[in-house]
């Protein structure tokens, strides 16, 4: 009776009733939990059109020649999966989903500092992602640029380039609010007791990546709206014909588009960094370091954009630095997976499936940041410029990075987020195919890279035949392996047994919570006294 | 969690004399770069703006007299800026 | 389980002035990639710049320079006199800030259509004629001012609004954090004017 009476008085996130009823109790909800569920059902649905539209590439790819599609529709596909995949999926994902579901509940806050804002910065994800995308639908032919716009290209195309841009130029506004809010956040607002290094390094690496988000985001901002004025009010900034300079143009893009690669990975080694742990029933080997990595590559991530541009025609000095650099911004990063691997030393570890997830992540993610070095260094990077390798390499820090901690992180995190729990022998089923199709997919993109095979073609010479049969093979198995994947879990959120509290015995602030949390997450907030990771 | 406004009062004579020095600042800018000095009046003119910036964040934003965190975030900001600034110049100064 | 709830309205005057220096932190990158391609076009067309520089009017740079000063300074008296409750004098001082605002825009309106009517603007025969880093330096002129016009308008309506709320009492003397919030912004604008008017008026 008791017991009922409790549950009454503290209804779900899930369950309780606010100002509107149905939808309406979620699109305009400043609930932290349910604006994260909103991000996370967006996503899927972008993903799903996105992942597609990679699936059709390869397809493609599959023999040499136009097999479904011709050159125009190929550079128009490449363009939205990139801009679709980028911009409205792995740049905020982790962030959007994670960072606003779980920040306030690990730090013990009842919500982020500006729930209102938080909303906002969901609707303006919407507006943009709207925006972005109504340039398949209508005017001169779907962007053809691929996701980085250079110019003059960008605004000497006749397809329609505005909406795709305004659409990049909103989503920052979404990003940037995101980033203030949890910054105030985390100074603010964090439990009693908990001082900075007694905050767990999810929340650590949600602050590194939104002063990023903060910092880097307005200028590609300011870039993206140069070419929309030089296209519609033929203002010269980047047109050689006016006097400009295009390689300018590639500096300020990357000057936000690097460190926006560590906007996707940083949260995704703070996932890690939460999984390991957990499943390791062992402190977290080296906190500090991964506290100081964590804000050392933010810092020196900020510098090592020239990266990009090695073939465009940089000054010597300036290709020296950017190369001496990008080596430097490894070292934090193998720094972090040194505690990680040091962390399973001799632990009693829990095989459980998220914790499969961040043992496959430390896979990929080594071969994306091994193959990362072979193109900061200058020589082979002449060589291996605008190829495949490349498109291999991100895509498996990207996806290998940033998607298996989103897919890890979901495992992790489903019981809490739902109250349920999925069926673990197809999660492992749908990881092992998934696992096996990604790597069948992008492996042989190396090989196809180092033998001379261009990026961003549909058509190649007969000698790459092989391994595109063999890369486009791998693209469906990992297909199938996604679709049992999302579908176990979907599946799960109406037929999963219900979850209890702390079904991985995990010490951090969420495990203390109900699953699925209460509205305000916490009875009385927490007074924190330890060390997040206090396993023995 | 304190909600205590920090209640320092900044005198209306204070803002006065701040304004008069700013104004000093931006004739004295314009009346050098009037003469013909070459690369140093540009050089000048962008050393008056940010002395009158600093004075700016200092007194009318309050810098002086805030939680320090701000005070060294801004600088953390102009800091970061001029670096970009500077790596950027790596390229076309040796193009 | 129809229970109602609703957070406590939770009030964390520092946390919003937090929110506040980031986002001019933000905007002062936003203006930041624009002062990157003005100093690289600068470096690499010194004569077109200085030559360019010439045709603007150091006169009406230097009015709208102090007009704006002299704004900022009365909407950071604002704060002064909503701490003494002076509510009167608030209204006013800030009154005269927006006051100030229109002016500077009016000056900026007369000094945009002068250039236009001179042929010079984005697209323009004239322009097309003369040297690419003309052509460069009045691409920027165009965007960086009227981005900060943009800037000015915004902070209008905003420190306008904050006003409402000062008249209504929803902002006094012990909760202003939204008072010293607008007058951030609007020091900003200076901030940034107080870069533009060298870099574009006296670079002669």
């Amino acid at each position: 009776m008791i017991e009922t009476l409790i549950q009454d008085s503290n209804p779900s996130f899930l369950d309780y009733k606010g100002r509107f009823k149905g939808l309406m109790g979620w699109i305009f909800s400043t609930d932290h939990k349910r604006i994260g569920l909103l991000y996370l059902y967006s996503m899927l649905v972008f993903f799903s059109v996105a992942a597609i539209l990679g699936l059709m590439m390869k397809l493609e790819l599959m023999a040499p020649g136009k097999t479904i599609m011709g050159a125009q529709t190929y550079n128009s596909f490449f363009t939205l999966h990139g801009i679709t995949m980028i911009f409205l999926i792995v740049v905020p994902g982790l962030p959007a989903v994670f960072g606003n579901f779980f920040l306030p509940i690990m730090i013990g806050a009842k919500d982020v500092a500006f729930p209102r804002l938080n909303l906002l910065s969901w609707w303006i994800y919407i507006v943009g992602a709207f925006i972005a995308l109504s340039a398949q639908f209508f005017g001169d032919g779907p962007p053809d640029t691929g996701w980085t716009f250079y110019a003059p290209y960008s605004f000497r195309t006749g397809t329609n380039m505005l909406p795709a841009v305004t659409g990049a130029f909103v989503l920052g506004f979404s990003s940037i609010v995101t980033g203030i809010n949890f910054i105030v956040t985390m100074h603010r607002m964090r439990a009693p007791g908990m001082n900075w290094m007694k905050m767990p390094l999810f929340p650590w690496a949600l602050y590194g990546t939104s002063w990023i988000q903060v910092l880097a985001t307005p200028i590609v901002g300011v870039t993206l709206l140069m070419v929309v004025l030089e296209r519609t009010l033929q203002i010269g900034f980047f047109d050689p014909a006016l006097g400009g300079d295009p390689i300018l143009y590639q500096h300020l893009f990357w000057i936000y588009s690097h460190p926006a690669v560590y906007i996707m990975i940083l949260p995704a080694m703070g996932i890690i960094s939460e999984i390991i742990p957990t499943f390791a029933r062992k402190t977290i080997f080296g906190y500090t370091a991964i506290v100081v990595s964590t804000l050392a590559i933010a810092f020196v991530g900020y510098f090592v954009w020239g990266h990009h541009m090695f073939t465009s025609g940089m000054s010597g000095v300036a290709l020296y630095t950017f190369s001496i650099l990008t080596f430097l911004v490894a070292i934090p990063s193998a720094i972090k997976i040194f505690n990680w691997v040091a962390t399973l030393h001799k632990a009693s570890i829990n095989l459980q499936t998220p914790f499969i997830w961040a043992l496959c992540f430390l896979f990929v993610f080594m071969i994306g940041g091994l193959s990362g070095m072979v193109l900061g260094a200058l020589s082979a990077n002449v060589h291996l410029h605008d190829t495949a390798f490349v498109v291999a390499h991100f895509h498996y820090i990207v996806f290998g990075g940033t998607g298996f901690a989103f897919f890890g992180a979901l495992h992790y995190w489903y019981p809490k987020m739902f109250g349920r729990m999925y069926d673990m022998a197809w999660a492992n089923i749908g990881l092992a195919i998934f696992f096996t199709g990604f790597n069948t997919l992008y492996l042989p993109m190396f090989f196809l890279g180092m033998t001379g095979m261009p990026r961003r073609y549909y058509d190649y010479v007969e000698k790459f035949h092989g391994p595109n049969i063999i890369s486009s093979l791998g693209a469906m198995l990992m297909i199938a392996g996604l679709i049992i994947i999302i579908t176990n879990l979907v599946r799960s959120t109406r037929h999963g047994v219900k979850a209890e509290k702390d079904p991985w015995k995990g010490k951090t602030l969420e495990w203390t919570v109900d699953s699925p949390p209460s509205l305000e997450n916490f009875e009385e907030i927490p007074v924190v006294t330890d060390h997040p990771y206090k396993y023995d | 969690m304190d909600n205590s406004q920090h209640t320092h009062i900044v005198k209306y004579k204070t803002f006065a004399w701040v304004l008069l020095i700013l104004l000093i600042f931006t004739f004295s800018s314009v009346a050098i770069t009037q003469l013909e000095l070459g690369v140093y009046s540009v050089t000048a003119a962008l050393v008056f703006a940010s002395i009158k910036s600093v004075i700016v964040l200092m007194y009318f934003m309050h810098l002086k007299f805030d939680k320090k965190f701000y005070a060294i975030m801004m600088a953390g900001i102009v800091l970061l800026l001029a670096s970009v600034i500077f790596v950027t110049f790596l390229d076309y100064l040796y193009r | 389980m129809t229970n109602h709830i609703h957070i406590d309205e939770h009030r964390d005057d520092e946390g919003a002035k937090t929110g506040m220096w980031i986002f001019i932190f933000t905007e002062l990158l936003l203006f930041g990639g624009l002062f990157i391609v003005y100093s690289v076009y600068r470096y690499l067309n010194p004569m077109a710049f200085h030559l360019a520089a010439e045709e603007l009017d150091v006169f009406l740079g230097t009015v709208n320079t102090v007009i704006l000063l002299v704004s900022s300074m009365t909407i950071a008296m604002a704060i002064t006199s909503i701490q003494l409750k002076k509510k009167g004098l608030t209204l006013i001082l800030m009154g005269v800030t927006i006051l100030l605002a229109i002016i500077f825009m009016v000056n900026k309106y007369f000094e945009w259509t002068g250039k236009i009517s001179h042929g010079i603007f984005p697209g323009s025969e004239i322009l097309h004629q003369s040297s690419q880093g003309e052509i460069l330096f009045f691409g920027l002129y165009y965007a960086m001012t009227g981005l900060h016009a943009l800037h000015i308008i915004v902070g209008v309506g905003f420190i306008g609004y904050v006003m409402w709320l000062v008249k209504t009492d929803d902002v006094k003397h012990d909760d202003y954090v939204i008072l010293e919030n607008s007058a951030l912004y609007w020091h900003l604008v200076d901030l940034i004017w107080i870069f533009l008017f060298p870099l574009f008026y006296l670079i002669t």
